[in-house]
Parts: structure tokens; C-alpha cells; sequence
């Protein structure tokens, strides 16, 4: 909402208030003010000016010599390039040594050989917008209205020298869509008076109910319709003081009827519409819903297929107004218009809105009915058009007003003891003080003991509850005012849950091993959405999504975690270690509630260690992310309990993929990135690990005991095993550890052999033994015997023969 | 005899004076107090002598035996010394070489400000509360005073998957659920953090996924004053000591009275372009739980009050680390990444 701060000052009183001021107390007490625009502050030196004479340029065609009187003692000569400035107009020259917007300064100059001493300018040449200027000055210099003087200032003249304040508006307060109820806000503020206007037009003895009757056959949606009727307008433009005014109020000017309707609906926050009413099809307006695919051509020319949930204004027969959103082309007030039909009704919020959404169409009418407008201006509004239209456009009002409807004017009485004011607010306000709020706020008011009665006006639909109440009282008396205090009571002690601190943990974890943490999006591709899912279901969509690519929820964190990696490799960044802690959300069927799993994934590439100068290079392979995963489970207390197997999932390199499990149960993968999936997405070599980040953490030990340190020392025995090549390291290592017992307190692969040296289809596993028994020291002879065992069941059970 | 030992303790001496180094020095013990050494030897001379010359003499000789050793004992301390020296010279090396590097990852600068904020709150005796992304109607709009076809709905434009379920637009619907579970019974105090989602076209400005984090306590004589009091120990802690707050008036469905929150600006409101010269910053939304909320979460509302209070870590994190394009938090560059690893 665009506040002209001059038009404001016609309904309160303003003195001793700069605009800045007043934009700062207004924010301050609950409506934000966005900007304060004072276009003048960048223009000076600019005049009315009347064009005298105009010639064609001597040397150029497309150029106008012109004699202008600027109210100097001599006229001076301006070439200007507009096709339609002429003699006898009256003009806006910005001197020389003017100054417009864009610090665009006018100097003499010569055109062609002609002498120019200023510049005559356009509507947008001062600041205005296209949108805004009126269609005939939308290109070429505007001409002034004849009741200007030369030498006197444009930009008072033009309402330049006004200040826009800007205000945005919350949904609650549609009472401030008005200069009315701004003067309120503002009043109430101030502590000053409001200044109404009183429509009072002088009636012709015809009467408005022999033009036009009025039938509702949907009075829910249309509870109140009323309507006048003005003959024999003169269609022209209107007067400067309201084209500058509705400029300023972001409002196009068209002619004297639609900006009146446009004026009031500004002023009252009322939205009017103005019909020919020599093109209405009959002497009936009758409001109902539209019918499914009925056909309606709206006043900007589109043709609208209707439904039944949308309500229009008919002449009995057709339509003729899309209600509350726009008037249709059939019926439009047009250059030769004589008598015109005012319209001023109540249409309720969700009709209005159901209209305005399926037809894309928001208007600054639309708006305020969808939030509500006063009831108590439909009248008062309808009243004040006539006026002006008697006034300004030399209309007949005829006598009275067609009403059809009802609308309750009941002002609501909302109340509330000051305890529970004081309670709420933490305030020691007295009565008085509450009182001296609401006869700023003119609300009637009305105490008794401790409880104060608020009489609400119908302009303030937002306040019906005693909180509402609190509220205004909170910001009027100021919230700087409110001191800072601490909830009292019971202490409880805070704290994270144990899942929560689990996962700050694992992020410190993975963070001091060299991950960074990646935050991706969890909406994303059709494709995307199933890739590396360790379920398979069919994604969950969006309904109405933005882009393809954010259209279904991620069912992994790998995709994107991927598509990082790459654009960091993309970037001269070739080792990246990226780890993220997200959630992935599984179907659960039509309208329930996806499921919603938390997941760790990391993807990892180029150098796990680089330390150039003394030689030392570490490209990062499997057996990184699966440290680094082994590593994690003993920091969260689970080292006993993963186990890796060997596994094809698609997205991995077939070779180098473990399934991880936890207590046998699938918990998730570790792998290469399968390199035909790193080549499509331009990444290098790549390693990756999607966890199920809650089955562990739930899984996690939570208590921690102590285990005596050994008294006694240990013996170690090295063994270098052949066996074939496909036999698991884990095998053997699960039979010398069946093997030896409780002795047997350590087994560490040492070396793994596969090659030259090694017999075809065979590899050696060397593996480091610790033997150790916490009551005693060992003599070699136990050990030997146990030693023994572990030989025996290798070869036995693993066929693995001691290397020679 | 007692020259002839006199000598040979002045020889010895000068000797052991010149040895350059240990094993000369070794060899000259040798020589000398070794046994075939001539001290040995005059020793073996001592048969020769009198009864009365023979103490006197293995006097002589004692000490002749104990100078030398001691002047060995002192030498070889001296030319250790020196072979340690010379062995460290030899192990020196360039310092200035850089070290063995030691990765550390750094967490991301959202979870950074978002556990700041957690740890925080816990610290006033708060609970972490989470809730699903993916929401019903009921929980995210409905019970925060949102019924179907509100206007303010259109405040925050949603993703819908059905018209039933959406992604969640703030972590308000969390509030909802663990008020719910409390049956009715206060206190409630509990800070949400969590994703959340808006039909935002991503710009420097907007995201369609961003993050919140909520607070939210429910009591008897829960007051406006306590918000203020515990969003000022919030902002002195999150921007500075001297930092102050300034309440707002605004307006959200699921408070009454609603305010905006603004802190003061590190230009001390000398006016900057990061407060566009008004020495305030809009940081949060905050207000009194309307009653219609804690009705339908199962609270009496004439007996039980409760303030509310959401931001957005993406601000605070802007606002604090100078970040001007919120897109960074959701593209994980690592040069983006990594400036977050250092502890404040």
C-alpha cells in the first residue's frame, strides 16, 4: 500500500511530522513502512511552462522549435523531439541548470544549429512510471489541465513534491488498505483527530430505483449489494489533484467515473465498480454463481471460462462483472458512457479469492475483499462516488440507493481485566493508561472494577479476542517500554537426547577425520530420487513442483553428495571428502506420512594423504572408507558388532562394494563409486558410504565399564599363510579366532602376497597373533599349544597351509 | 721413584689435555691406569722399598692414579658434550619446512550456528524437540490457527504432495506435536531446529529449503517480558555483549500479540548497508501463543500462556560470518566449506 503523504494529511492532521517521522512511529506500532519516496528530492528547477509558438526545425524533421513562456521576463526557445507538443499547451520545462532523476542535468544547448534553453519533459521524464502515467501521456510530453501558471513549480503542481510512504501490510490488517484507515492508524498514533469526509450529494428527484432494481440470488456470498445511479456524466479526464493523487497510489489514471471509483476505493478502502448503464441488457442486476464453462470477456479483453464456484454480477441474462475481482468489456464506462451505474457491495473473502486464484487475477479491489472490508463503508463509499461524480464529472444523482441485503453492522464488545493484561505483558499498567489507548484508538470503552469492555468498530475485523486486545494495548504503549524479565518457576535441566547427542558425535567424528559437512537438497530429479536407495520404492512427488529437477523426495543422500563432489573437482579441488547427516523419506502410500530414516553418507576422492616433500602420497581406496567406517563404529561403541560383505549394488564398482551389517543386520554400503556412473558425472575416482545413520545410533552402547589393563605380558606368534586366492581374509581370521580361544586376544593382518612369487590361483595373508591370559604370565608351552590348534583348524577348516 | 711418578702424572695430564676425543681419551686411560700401565708399574717397584717408604709411596701413588682419573673423568665429560653437540648439528633440521598435515574437516556453518543456538537454550533448561519434514495440512497450518483457505496461508507458499500432506514451511508443527504430548500439563520449553521448505525460486535471497530453528515455552504466567528477557540473553550471546533488541509489532496467525525482532547493528547505529542506515537488524518472529493453539494442542488457555519465537540460521549465519548469497549453504564448495573449521 502506497500512502500519499499529502493526501493523508487531508483526514489528519500532520504538522510537526516529516514524512520519515511519521514512517518511523507507524513501523514502530505495528505496520511496517518499507520506504519513504520523495521524488522531488532528486529534481529542482522545474516550471509550468506555456508553449507560445512552435515551428518545424530548420535542419531537422524530427525536431520542434518552440517559443515557451516560462514566467520570465522573456519566453526562451526550446527544441523538443515529442511529436505531440503543439502552441497553446501548457507544459513542465526543467530549465537550464535543472536537475532530473538520475542526476540528469540540463544544460543550453545547441540543436542543429538551434539554440535550446531547457528541456520539455515527459511523465516519466519526472520520475513516473509508465505503468502509472496516463495512457495519452504514455509517450510524448504531458500537457497540463489549463489552470496552471507559468513560472509556478511543476512538482507541486504534479504532486512531486509529495512523500510515498510504503507500507507492507500483515494479513490482519486490511484496515490499513485505505488513506482512512491509515488516518487511524496514524491518529491513534499522534493522539490527534480524525478528519472524515461526509458525502452528501445533491440529489435530482428521479430516483435510482426507477433505473435499476436489484436481485441476490446468493446472499452468502453477496450479503450486501448497493447500488446508485448517476446520469448524464461528462466522461473526460479528471482533475490534476486525482491523477496525481491515484499516481501516487500506485493507481493508473483513465477518465473523471474510473478514477472516482478507483479515488474512492483508495480513500474508503471500498472497492467500487462503475457500469455503463446504457449497456446493461436490462433495468436488473442479479448477482449468482456462474455456471460450469460459462463464457465471460473481462474489461482487459480476456475471455474467461466461469465455474460454479466463482460468483458474478449478470443484467438478469449475461454476465457482466467477474464479482469483487474485475468488471467485464460488455458493460465497461468508455468515452461516450452518459449514465452510469455505481456499484458498492459486500462480497465475502473465500468467493472472491476462489475468482482471483483461478484466473490469476489480483486487483487492488480483489484484495480487499478477500480480507475483509468495513461494512459499515459500502454505503458511505457508494455515497461519496456519486458526490464526486456530481461534482467532477457533472453527473444527475438521482435519489437514493438500490439496496439488496443485509449486513450486520453489530460492532463487536470484546473485554479484559487488567490483571491478566499485566499478567500477559509483564507490565504494571494502570487503568487509566489502557483507557488513554483506546480513545486513541477510538474504541469505546466502558470499565467496570477491573475489567475494561472494548466496543470494537466494524473497521477493525482483526480484533475479537482479549489477546487482540493485549496486542494493541502492548503497541501503543510501546514494546521499548516492556521490561526484560526471565520465566520463572521450576528449573528443569536441559539437555540433548541421547539419539541427538549421538549424531553430534558422529559429525565431530567424521568432521576430525577430514570430512566436511555438505548440506544438499532433499528435493530432486525423477532419476535422482531412486538412485543408490538401499530400498526400492517408488519416490514421493510434489504435487506442483517448481522444476523437474526438485519434483520427487530423495530416497539417498548419495546423488547429491556426488554432484558436489564433482562440482568441487570441476573447480581445481581434487581431493574432496564430503559427509552429510539428512534424512531420506520413504513411501508409505497415498496420504501417509512418508517415512522419514536418517541417514549418514560421505563421498570421498583424490589424495586421503599428501605430504609432498617427504614423498608421502595416499590416494584414497576402499580401505579409506572403510577405516573410516570402522572407526566411527568404535566411537559409538559398536566395533564388535559391524561386519562388511562383499556386495554388487547398482550404482558401485562391482569389486569394490561391502554391504555393512550390524548384528547381520543391512545397515548399509561402502564402495567405489562405479566408474561408468564417475565418468557421467565427471567426478574421479570416488568413494562413497550411505549409512543408516538412526539403526545405529539406536543400536548404539550407551554404557561404558572398565576392563582391568593386563598385568601380565603377551606373546605374539607371526604365521604367513598360502591359500587360494579367493578366500577371505575374515574367514581365516574367524577360524584362528574360534581356534584359539580365550587366550588368543589379538589377530592383525599384516601382509597380504599375491604374485610372481605365489603359486597361480594363491595368495599369502600374514597375520600377527597375541596370546595373553590375565591371571598369569604365559610359558611358551601353553602358547604353542594353542598355537597349534589354530594351525590345525586353518588347514582343516581353510585349507591354508603355513608359508615356507 | 717419587719424580719418576711425578712425571708421569704431569705427562698424563698433558695428554689427557690434548685428547681430541673420546677414544684418544679411552686410550690414554688405558695407558695409563690400565694394567700394564707405568703407574702399574711403579707400583710393582713398590717391593723395593723400605717399610717405612712404602705408605708413603702408596700415598703418592694413590693420589698420582686419582689426579689422572679425574682429569680423565673431567675430559670425558667435556668431549661428550662435544660429540652430543655435534651430533645434534648434524640432526638439525629446516623448521621452516612445512609439517605433516593433519586434515580437519569443519562443520558446516548452519549446524554450527544451529548447535550454538541448542547449546544455548539448553543451558536455560530447554529440551531439543525434532518432528518429520513432510507434514499433514493439520499440523503445520490447522493447529497453528491455519484453517484451509486462511489468507495468511499465502505468507508461506507451499509444497503440497497431496492437499493433505506438504513439506513442512517452518518447524512450528513440531511445537504443535510435543505440546500435544504433554497432555495439557506445563512447562514446555523446547527449541525445534529442522529443514524447512517454500515455494521460493533460489536466488541470493530466497531458498526453497532453508533452515529454522523455534523456541517455544508454555507455563502459568508465562509473560511478555520473559520473551523479551530471553531473546536479549539470545542476542547478547549470538552478536555481542552489546548488543540490545527492539520489539516490533507484526503479526503471525499463531501469535497474539506478534512482534518482529530486531538487534542492533554492529555499526553501534551509526548506519551501515547491512542495516540500510536504520542501526537495526530484523533477526527473528516472536509472540504470545495465541490461545486458539494452545486450546487445540489440549492447554487450557486461561490457566496456561506460553511466548514462541523462529528464526532462520541462514540470517544469523549472513548476518554473523558476512555471507551475502544464501545459495553457498546448499552448494558445498569446499572453499565455502572450510573457512568453517575454525573454532571461535
Amino acid at each position: 500500500m502506497f500512502v500519499s503523504y499529502k493526501w493523508l494529511a487531508q483526514y489528519v492532521d500532520l504538522s510537526g511530522v516529516t514524512p520519515q517521522e511519521l514512517a518511523e512511529k507507524i513501523t514502530r506500532a505495528g505496520i511496517e513502512v518499507e520506504g519513504v519516496e520523495t521524488p522531488a528530492s532528486e529534481m529542482k528547477n522545474i516550471v509550468v511552462g506555456y508553449v507560445k509558438e512552435r515551428e518545424q526545425h530548420p535542419n531537422a524533421d524530427k525536431l520542434n522549435k518552440c517559443l515557451v513562456d516560462i514566467g520570465e521576463d522573456e519566453p526562451v526557445q526550446i527544441i523538443c523531439g515529442a511529436k505531440n507538443v503543439d502552441a497553446g499547451q501548457y507544459v513542465a520545462v526543467a530549465k537550464t541548470g535543472a536537475v532530473l532523476p538520475g542526476n540528469f542535468k540540463i544544460k543550453r544547448a545547441k540543436l542543429r544549429g538551434e539554440e535550446s534553453n531547457g528541456m520539455i519533459c515527459s511523465l516519466q521524464e519526472l520520475g513516473i512510471e509508465s505503468r502509472l502515467a496516463p495512457k495519452e501521456y504514455a509517450e510524448g510530453i504531458f500537457n497540463f489541465p489549463n489552470d496552471v501558471t507559468p513560472g509556478e513549480d511543476a512538482l507541486e503542481a504534479l504532486n512531486r513534491d509529495d512523500a510515498i510512504l510504503e507500507l507492507s501490510l500483515t494479513p490482519n490488517r486490511s484496515d490499513a488498505l485505505s488513506m482512512i484507515g491509515v488516518a487511524y492508524e496514524v491518529a491513534a498514533i499522534l493522539d490527534r483527530d480524525v478528519k472524515l469526509p461526509e458525502p452528501n450529494p445533491a440529489e435530482a428527484d428521479e430516483k435510482s430505483a426507477d433505473s435499476i432494481s436489484i436481485r441476490i440470488d446468493a446472499p452468502a456470498d453477496n450479503p450486501l449489494y448497493i447500488a446508485r445511479v448517476v446520469k448524464n456524466v461528462k466522461i473526460g479526464p479528471s482533475p490534476l489533484w486525482m491523477q496525481t493523487y491515484l499516481m501516487n497510489a500506485g493507481v493508473r489514471p483513465h477518465n473523471n467515473v474510473v478514477d472516482i471509483t478507483n479515488y474512492v476505493l483508495m480513500e474508503y478502502g471500498q472497492p467500487l465498480h462503475a457500469f455503463d448503464l446504457d449497456r446493461l441488457g436490462s433495468k436488473e442486476i442479479v448477482v449468482r454463481r456462474a455456471a460450469d464453462g460459462e463464457k465471460f470477456v473481462t474489461l482487459d479483453d480476456t475471455e474467461r471460462t466461469l465455474s460454479s464456484d466463482q460468483l458474478v454480477i449478470t443484467d438478469g441474462k449475461k454476465p457482466v462483472a467477474l464479482a469483487g475481482v474485475m468488471g467485464g468489456a460488455n458493460s465497461e464506462v468508455h468515452e461516450g458512457t452518459v449514465n452510469v451505474l455505481i456499484e458498492s457491495a459486500y462480497f465475502d473473502g473465500q468467493i472472491v479469492r476462489t475468482a482471483s486464484k483461478a484466473h490469476v487475477l489480483r486487483s487492488e479491489a480483489s484484495a480487499r475483499f478477500e480480507k475483509g472490508v468495513d461494512p459499515s463503508r459500502v454505503q458511505a463509499a457508494c455515497d461519496r462516488a456519486a458526490e464526486l461524480m456530481a461534482d467532477l464529472a457533472g453527473g444527475t444523482v438521482l435519489s437514493g440507493s438500490v439496496i439488496a441485503g443485509d449486513l450486520s453492522m453489530e460492532q463487536k464488545q470484546v473485554s479484559i481485566t487488567l490483571e491478566k493484561l499485566n499478567t500477559v505483558l509483564g507490565t504494571d499498567l494502570q487503568m487509566d493508561s489502557v483507557e488513554d489507548i483506546f480513545r486513541r484508538l477510538q474504541f469505546e470503552t466502558e470499565t467496570v472494577g477491573s475489567e475494561i469492555t472494548v466496543t470494537v468498530p466494524t473497521r477493525r475485523g482483526d480484533i475479537a479476542i482479549p489477546e487482540d486486545l493485549t496486542e494493541e494495548v502492548a503497541r501503543l504503549y510501546g514494546y521499548d517500554h516492556i521490561p526484560l524479565t526471565l520465566p520463572e518457576g521450576a528449573v528443569q535441566p536441559g539437555s540433548l537426547s541421547p539419539y541427538q547427542l549421538g549424531r553430534r558425535i558422529v559429525r565431530r567424528y567424521l568432521e576430525g577425520t577430514g570430512f566436511n559437512q555438505a548440506i544438499t537438497y532433499s528435493l530432486t530429479s525423477s532419476k535422482r530420487a531412486s538412485e543408490f536407495a538401499l530400498e526400492q520404492r517408488e519416490p514421493v512427488a510434489l504435487s506442483m513442483p517448481m522444476s523437474e529437477e526438485r519434483a520427487f523426495l530423495r530416497q539417498s543422500l548419495l546423488p547429491h553428495l556426488i554432484e558436489a563432489a564433482a562440482y568441487n573437482n570441476a573447480r581445481q579441488m581434487a581431493s574432496v571428502a564430503l559427509y552429510e547427516t539428512s534424512s531420506i523419506y520413504l513411501n508409505e502410500g497415498e496420504n501417509v506420512q512418508p517415512k522419514e530414516e536418517e541417514r549418514l553418507a560421505g563421498v570421498v576422492t583424490g589424495m586421503w594423504h599428501e605430504h609432498l616433500w617427504q614423498g608421502e602420497k595416499k590416494a584414497v581406496d576402499f580401505f579409506t572408507v572403510k577405516g573410516i567406517v570402522e572407526g566411527l563404529a568404535a566411537r559409538i561403541g559398536l566395533q564388535d558388532r559391524l561386519t562388511f560383505q562383499k556386495a554388487a549394488p547398482a550404482g558401485f564398482h562391482p569389486g569394490r562394494t561391502a554391504e555393512v551389517l550390524l548384528d547381520s543386520e543391512p545397515v548399509g554400503f561402502i564402495g567405489q563409486l562405479h566408474p561408468s556412473l564417475a565418468k557421467e558425472v565427471d567426478v574421479k575416482e570416488a568413494y562413497l558410504f550411505e549409512l543408516k545413520l538412526d539403526v545405529m545410533l539406536h543400536a548404539a552402547r550407551e554404557d561404558l565399564s572398565y576392563a582391568a589393563i593386563p598385568r601380565y605380558p603377551s606373546i605374539g606368534r607371526d604365521i604367513a599363510l598360502v591359500v587360494d586366492s579367493t578366500v577371505e581374509a575374515a574367514a581365516l581370521e574367524a577360524v584362528i579366532k574360534h581356534a584359539g580361544g580365550s587366550l588368543l586376544t589379538s589377530v592383525r593382518v599384516f601382509d597380504v602376497y599375491e604374485g610372481q612369487r605365489m603359486e597361480e590361483g594363491k595368495k599369502s595373508v600374514a597375520f600377527a597373533l597375541t596370546y595373553a591370559d590375565p591371571e598369569k604370565t604365559l610359558t611358551d608351552e601353553e602358547v604353542t599349544a594353542v598355537h597349534e590348534k589354530v594351525l590345525i583348524a586353518l588347514k582343516e577348516q581353510a585349507d591354508a597351509e603355513l608359508r615356507g | 721413584m717419587e719424580q719418576q711418578l711425578n712425571e708421569l702424572q704431569s705427562q698424563a695430564l698433558e695428554k689427557i689435555a690434548a685428547a681430541a676425543d673420546l677414544k684418544e681419551l679411552n686410550d690414554i686411560r688405558v695407558a695409563y691406569l690400565g694394567k700394564k700401565g707405568p703407574v702399574t708399574e711403579v707400583l710393582k717397584g713398590m717391593g723395593k722399598l723400605s717399610a717405612e717408604e712404602r705408605p708413603k709411596m702408596g700415598a703418592l701413588v694413590n693420589v698420582v692414579r686419582e689426579t689422572i682419573a679425574n682429569a680423565i673423568e673431567e675430559k670425558q665429560t667435556v668431549l661428550e658434550a662435544a660429540a652430543i653437540e655435534q651430533q645434534l648439528a648434524l640432526e638439525t633440521v629446516d623448521v621452516t619446512l612445512p609439517g605433516s598435515p593433519v586434515k580437519i574437516g569443519a562443520q558446516h556453518p548452519l549446524t554450527r550456528i544451529t548447535e550454538e543456538i541448542e547449546d544455548l537454550f539448553i543451558g536455560m533448561g530447554y529440551t531439543v524437540a525434532e518432528g518429520p519434514e513432510v507434514e499433514q495440512d493439520y499440523y503445520n497450518f490447522e493447529a497453528l490457527n491455519l484453517p484451509k483457505g486462511h489468507p495468511a496461508r499465502d505468507m508461506q507458499d507451499t509444497f503440497y504432495i497431496t492437499p493433505e500432506l506438504l513439506m513442512r514451511t517452518h518447524t512450528s508443527p513440531v511445537q504443535v506435536r510435543t505440546m500435544q504430548k504433554h497432555g495439557g500439563r506445563g512447562p514446555v520449553k523446547i527449541i525445534c531446529p529442522g529443514k524447512v521448505y517454500r515455494r521460493d525460486s533460489d536466488d541470493a535471497t530466497h531458498s526453497h529449503q532453508f533452515t529454522q530453528i523455534e523456541g517455544l515455552v508454555v507455563g502459568e504466567n508465562i509473560r511478555m517480558s520473559d520473551l523479551k528477557g530471553t531473546l536479549d540473553v539470545f542476542a547478547k550471546k549470538m552478536f555481542g555483549a552489546d548488543r540490545e533488541i527492539r520489539l516490533r509489532p507484526s503479526f503471525f496467525p499463531f501469535t497474539e500479540p506478534s512482534v518482529e525482532v530486531d538487534v542492533s547493528c554492529m555499526c553501534g547505529g551509526k548506519g551501515c548497508s547491512i542495516c540500510k542506515g536504520t542501526g537495526w537488524i530484523e533477526v527473528l518472529g516472536a509472540g504470545m501463543v495465541h490461545p486458539n493453539v494452545l486450546e487445540m494442542a489440549g492447554f487450557d488457555s486461561t490457566k496456561y500462556t506460553g511466548f514462541a519465537f523462529g528464526m532462520g540460521q541462514e540470517r544469523i549465519a549472513m548476518l554473523k560470518y558476512g555471507i551475502d548469497d544464501i545459495r553457498h549453504f546448499y552448494t558445498n564448495d569446499l572453499r565455502f566449506l572450510k573457512q568453517f573449521s575454525v573454532h571461535e
